[in-house]
């Protein structure tokens, strides 16, 4: 009797352990059991079918060595840089403007975020129609009078890469805004009010003590988006396929091409490792103080 | 003294114009996709050709949205979004119901029974909300051929629930934290044991973030792409892989009217859902803003 309300007890104990542990294996096989056998692929002579050998980094001096992952990772750093400044300023922008205690402000952010709410198939394919110069703006501009407006950027290989800034940016924005205005609504209104008495106009105060006081909403901007324009795969596929040739190719479709359509299984591995290193870079970090200083509010 | 009180007014209201008419031109430029999506998916394919494309359509038809239902061609059959559009719902119910509950019970027992190493796993658990898929797809694709799910719906319901665990455990955990520990504590004192106070006491209490936790698995799970064109082909396909065949076979005469209808069928789920709940969309989707 005295031996089962021990183990009854035990049980108890354990309880919470034994429920989490399921969550966590899985967690421990899907994300870094797989993220190893990524890399171990990435180490092999892996072509059609995988091979567990070892053959050093030399699926890397190939990913290297092909010049459309020298384009994917241009185009990366292009996007990347115009994405993240142009959507953390124009969200900015947006926040501040909504914060002006405005009219109708609910219906507005309502409409800054319905794209986040869309799969980014189904944005590429509006945009694609959109940018297509034979119908989309050119045309309307062409028609409205303006006959020497040209707008073609779509189907320009240097140009094209912008067209996807233009749509990522639209998609996202409303998120940078949400973030920002979150912010904004943290901070104390005494403080605006005694830079008013001062005699501080409105821009002033703006550039001199709230911008700087959304430090941490700028963080969270910039490494949530940083991490949405290194994985972002589905805009261009719907956008531009990676044309016109491979001049939008980014390493997200690079990856995908290189495993499922080129039977370079390795390069595709090697890829995604680069990848995976260029995300862990930021998000580690970012992870480690947010949960750092969690603890030490707690 | 009076002069610069009215030039002072004056500069008000000229900086409450400038403030309307920036959003009002943001808000034209957000919503002209979406104008551009449901005029265009209206029209006929004549008008389309002969240049309006931002304008109202003449008359309105829905033989484009017919079409794109139940007839469109992807490539590999021609019978519409309709049957996409049910293998989505099939992957997506069970997928939001698992990944939610999970991560429910993770939460609680993360923040109400912490043990030694508790903080730590959720750091492991945590940096599963920032994995580029990329990085496990090739692993996933031979796992999921082991087991005998490459290319089923129940293979895509496994990878969304393993994958959603983390951003639904890293919801519940911030909302269960706030929950204060007396009242597990007094629960305890009157004999209820680990899952009577998660069932009666966390559960009821925890309803505003099972509906944020709920919409962003619907609107992430429904908008997925990489994991559907990776591990399914053909006949499973969900919807979002569907479109993106539709739009691109190229046959004949290019119907914009259809692909705009089938964009719009894809995107209406996920669009209803923000447009009822938007409230809760929102908190989902800056809960990645760790502390929230």
């Amino acid at each position: 009797m005295k031996r089962s309300i021990r183990f009854s007890d035990r049980l108890a104990n354990w309880l919470p352990r034994l429920v989490l542990t399921p969550s966590l294996l899985v967690v421990l096989v899907a994300v870094y059991l797989f993220i190893a056998w990524t890399g171990w692929i990435s180490l092999s002579s892996s072509n059609i079918v995988p091979r567990y050998d070892f053959v050093g980094l030399e699926q890397y001096v190939r990913l290297w060595s092909t010049p459309r992952w020298h384009t994917a990772v241009a185009n990366l750093f292009i996007f990347s840089s115009l994405f993240l400044g142009l959507t953390t300023g124009l969200g900015l922008l947006m926040a501040i403007l909504l914060d002006q205690r405005i009219r109708a402000e609910g219906a507005l952010r309502a409409i800054f975020l319905y794209p986040m709410a869309l799969s980014f198939i189904v944005t590429g394919t509006a945009w694609k129609w959109i940018l297509n110069p034979a119908l989309g703006v050119q045309k309307v501009v062409n028609d409205a009078g303006w006959t020497s407006f040209v707008f073609d950027w779509i189907s320009q290989p240097r140009f094209a890469i912008y067209c996807v800034v233009i749509a990522a940016v639209w998609q996202s924005t409303g998120f940078a805004m949400a973030i920002f205005l979150a912010g904004l609504r943290g901070i104390d209104n005494s403080v605006i009010k005694a830079a008013q008495i001062e005699g501080a106009g409105l821009p002033l105060i703006y550039r001199t003590i709230i911008v700087p006081m959304l430090r941490p909403a700028f963080l969270s901007v910039i490494v949530l988006l940083s991490y949405v324009a290194i994985k972002s795969f589905d805009l261009i596929l719907a956008l531009t396929n990676t044309g016109p040739g491979s001049a939008t190719e980014m390493p997200s479709t690079f990856m995908y091409a290189a495993t499922f359509r080129r039977d370079q299984m390795g390069v595709g591995a090697a890829s995604a490792m680069m990848m995976l290193m260029t995300v862990a870079a930021i998000i580690v970090p970012y992870l480690y103080s947010e949960l750092k200083e969690t603890r030490d509010g707690c | 003294m009076a002069a610069n009180v009215r030039s002072r007014h004056r500069q008000h209201a000229t900086g409450r114009a400038l403030i309307y008419g920036g959003l009002l031109c943001l808000a034209a430029f957000y919503l002209m996709p979406l104008w551009v999506i449901i005029t265009t998916s209206v029209k006929h394919l004549d008008e389309i050709y002969a240049g309006s494309f931002i304008g109202l359509p003449k008359e309105i038809t829905f033989d484009a949205w017919r079409s794109a239902w139940s007839e469109a061609c992807n490539g590999t059959a021609c019978k519409g979004l309709k049957p996409y559009f049910i293998n989505s719902l099939i992957m997506v119910v069970p997928a939001v119901i698992l990944s939610t509950g999970i991560g429910a019970i993770n939460g609680y027992v993360i923040t109400k029974w912490r043990f030694p190493g508790s903080n730590f796993i959720f750091g492991i658990l945590l940096f599963g909300c920032f994995l580029p898929f990329q990085a496990v797809i090739l692993p996933m694709a031979q796992t999921l051929g082991f087991l005998g799910l490459a290319g089923t719906l129940a293979g895509l319901v496994l990878v969304h629930t393993v994958y959603g665990i983390a951003f639904t455990t890293l919801f519940f955990r911030n909302y269960f934290v706030g929950v204060p520990d007396e009242l597990v504590k007094a629960a305890q004192i009157d004999g209820a044991g680990f899952m009577r106070i998660f069932v009666s006491i966390m559960l009821p209490t925890a309803l505003p973030i099972i509906v944020v936790s709920c919409i962003w698995q619907f609107t992430q799970i429904w908008n997925d792409y990489l994991f559907g064109v990776s591990f399914t082909a053909g006949e499973n396909a969900p919807i979002t892989v569907a479109l993106n065949n539709v739009v691109n076979v190229s046959m004949g005469r290019k119907e914009y009217n259809v692909d705009m209808a089938a964009a719009m069928i894809a995107g209406l789920p996920t669009l209803i859902v923000y447009i009822v709940a938007g409230r809760y969309f929102v908190r989902g989707l800056t809960a990645g803003a760790v502390k929230g």
